[in-house]
């Protein structure tokens, strides 16, 4: 191998490779013709009677500026600037182990997709009677697969995946121990069954996510890569789910036109084993682009911080203007939960793809003005529906969506406080982030809480 | 003798292929054999070859495939293929057209 002994010649060609290595159009290979080109003149200038580093200036200055080569380049390959996602191999990785992981991946999108039918086996069916059981259950299908995924991924031991069976083995049991009522449809007649077959996921989601960070919650970063990972793989499974809808739509057709009855198998069978194994597909998506493609959630937050800013002025203003209050029916609180998330994830999304050391610009002082007059909105609401509470009575449901409400409250006045702070240079970025960071398991346990108490406090209402 | 950018672009494809027709070979070679035919007239900055290449290959007219060279690195070694020979073929009459038409105009100011 012509490698030279001269240890700072070395050093220059592989620094040179670095920044080879980082334009996009020229790839692993390329960099590989190139630098044999490039040590076969350095062979030839050393032996002519140059010093190393002469040699080296001659030999890269032959070579052209780096710049105008990857313009060739790209020229030449121009689709290298779109840059492929399935396909595209990793330059470092041997192939082997993304093959292998191919197969896992597959897999256990089979198990799952299989996972979802196994219950018909012991006669509970989907289209009559035991739907109920498969909503409480529908995370238990896929979570404990998504997170064996990742504990293979993150080579955790044995130990570490034994550890992570039991909260899934716990949501199991109160998914099903509870005697909820069946009504006169066989489906969710009982407000607590529904709150457990919303928040069973929820509780579960941060079992996949101490599989994610490899049971090192409190480790660097790891928490803010769980929450970017969250929000990518909820965007896929909703590219997914549209091709899906597709593929669907065109089943039905087909088989409509010859003359059979599709409706079976597609309710039974495309739709939610494909929904199971989407979300271990959509994952190992999430994880195979994390270097290749721009996230797409932060940039969704930058177009939409605006917008929902503006909506809630707006909203504001008007109630202001008209001076008519808001008319508290049932479900306004929950609707209000919701847009209180969306702030929570706006807030969140702009931490994540934010760099902490970068000084306030305009889109921080524009994220302070979302969150306060999210507050102002959510206060108005509360103020509205405190008044009649004691009227509805403490439903269940009620007491659920005030919980949440809180806890979306205590994240966005203290995150208003640190962006204040922050504004006026008196604090650092990164408190918010480790704010909202550390503010992550509430949620969960909230909604563990919900799952494994309320059915009780409430007897199964 | 400074050659115009276009000129070059445009007889690189040529004189590649008419290289390669010699024999099978590798980017530096190729390099070495252009200064050395041309007697240093023709300066390419080198690493514009391997672009040239690439685009020869995906039309074709090159096939190419890594080997170990002598110093034990790996090597990526380039063949002319039919379709090449076809082309080389093929570019050598433009060029001799044009060739012909300049000598031609040339030929005559030199006899006035």
């Amino acid at each position: 191998m012509t490698t030279f002994a001269d240890r700072p010649l070395e050093e220059q060609i592989a620094q040179w490779r670095e920044y080879l290595r980082r334009r996009q159009a020229v790839h692993g290979a390329d960099v590989e013709e190139l630098e044999g080109h490039l040590r076969d003149q350095l062979v030839e200038l050393t032996g002519a009677g140059l010093a190393g580093d002469e040699a080296f200036l001659v030999a890269v200055k032959r070579m052209g500026s780096l710049d105008a080569l990857s313009r060739e380049f790209a020229r030449a390959h121009s689709e290298r600037l779109w840059k492929q996602l399935v396909m595209a191999p990793e330059a470092d990785e041997p192939a082997k182990t993304s093959h292998a992981e191919t197969l896992v991946v597959l897999g256990l999108a089979v198990a799952a997709a299989l996972a979802v039918k196994v219950p018909a086996l012991f006669g509970l069916r989907m289209d009559t009677g035991d739907e109920s059981f498969y909503l409480r259950n529908a995370s238990l299908f896929v979570f404990p697969l998504l997170a064996a995924y990742f504990v293979w991924k993150r080579g955790w031991g044995i130990a570490g995946g034994l550890w992570l069976a039991l909260p899934f083995a716990a949501g199991a049991i109160f998914a099903n121990v509870f005697p909820f009522p069946v009504g006169a449809k066989g489906c969710c007649s009982s407000n607590t069954e529904v709150l457990t077959i919303l928040h069973l996921p929820i509780a579960l989601w941060m079992a996949v996510g101490f599989a994610y960070v490899r049971g090192r919650w409190f480790a660097d970063g790891g928490r803010m890569n769980f929450v970017r990972y969250s929000g990518e793989l909820a965007i896929y499974y909703v590219l997914i789910a549209l091709g899906g809808g597709v593929l669907t739509g065109f089943t039905a057709m087909m088989f409509t036109a010859i003359g059979m009855k599709p409706a079976w198998f597609i309710g039974g069978w495309l739709v939610p084993c494909g929904a199971a194994g989407a979300v271990i597909i959509g994952s190992w998506l999430v994880e195979a682009k994390q270097s290749v493609i721009e996230n797409m959630a932060p940039v969704l937050t930058r177009l939409f911080t605006p917008l929902f800013t503006l909506l809630l002025l707006v909203f504001l203003a008007t109630m202001a203007w008209t001076g008519s209050p808001i008319n508290v029916k049932r479900e306004v609180l929950i609707g209000f939960d919701l847009l209180l998330a969306v702030v929570v994830g706006l807030v969140l999304y702009a931490a994540s793809a934010r760099d902490p050391q970068a000084p306030p610009d305009f889109f921080d002082g524009l994220q302070l003005l979302l969150v306060v007059s999210a507050l102002v909105v959510d206060g108005v609401a509360l103020a509205a529906i405190a008044a009649r509470i004691s009227e509805f009575g403490f439903t269940p449901n009620r007491v659920a969506a005030l919980g949440e409400n809180l806890i979306l409250l205590v994240n966005l006045a203290w995150s208003a406080w640190l962006y204040a702070c922050f504004l006026r240079h008196r604090g650092s970025f990164a408190d918010l982030e480790r704010w909202q960071i550390a503010y992550l398991p509430v949620y969960f346990v909230w909604a563990a809480l919900v799952v494994v108490m309320f059915p009780l406090v409430f007897g199964y209402r | 003798m400074d050659m115009s950018k276009d000129l070059v672009a445009a007889s690189a494809t040529p004189l590649v292929l008419a290289i390669l027709a010699e024999g099978d070979s590798y980017g530096y070679a190729i390099i070495k054999r252009v200064a050395e035919l041309s007697g240093g007239h023709l300066q390419w900055t080198d690493g514009m070859l391997y672009p040239v290449l690439h685009r020869l290959e995906r039309q074709g007219h090159v096939a190419a495939k890594w080997s170990a060279s002598e110093n034990g690195r790996r090597r990526r070694y380039y063949r002319i293929t039919r379709e090449g020979r076809a082309q080389l073929a093929a570019q050598r009459q433009q060029w001799k057209a044009v060739d012909g038409t300049l000598r031609g105009i040339w030929m005559k100011g030199c006899t006035v």
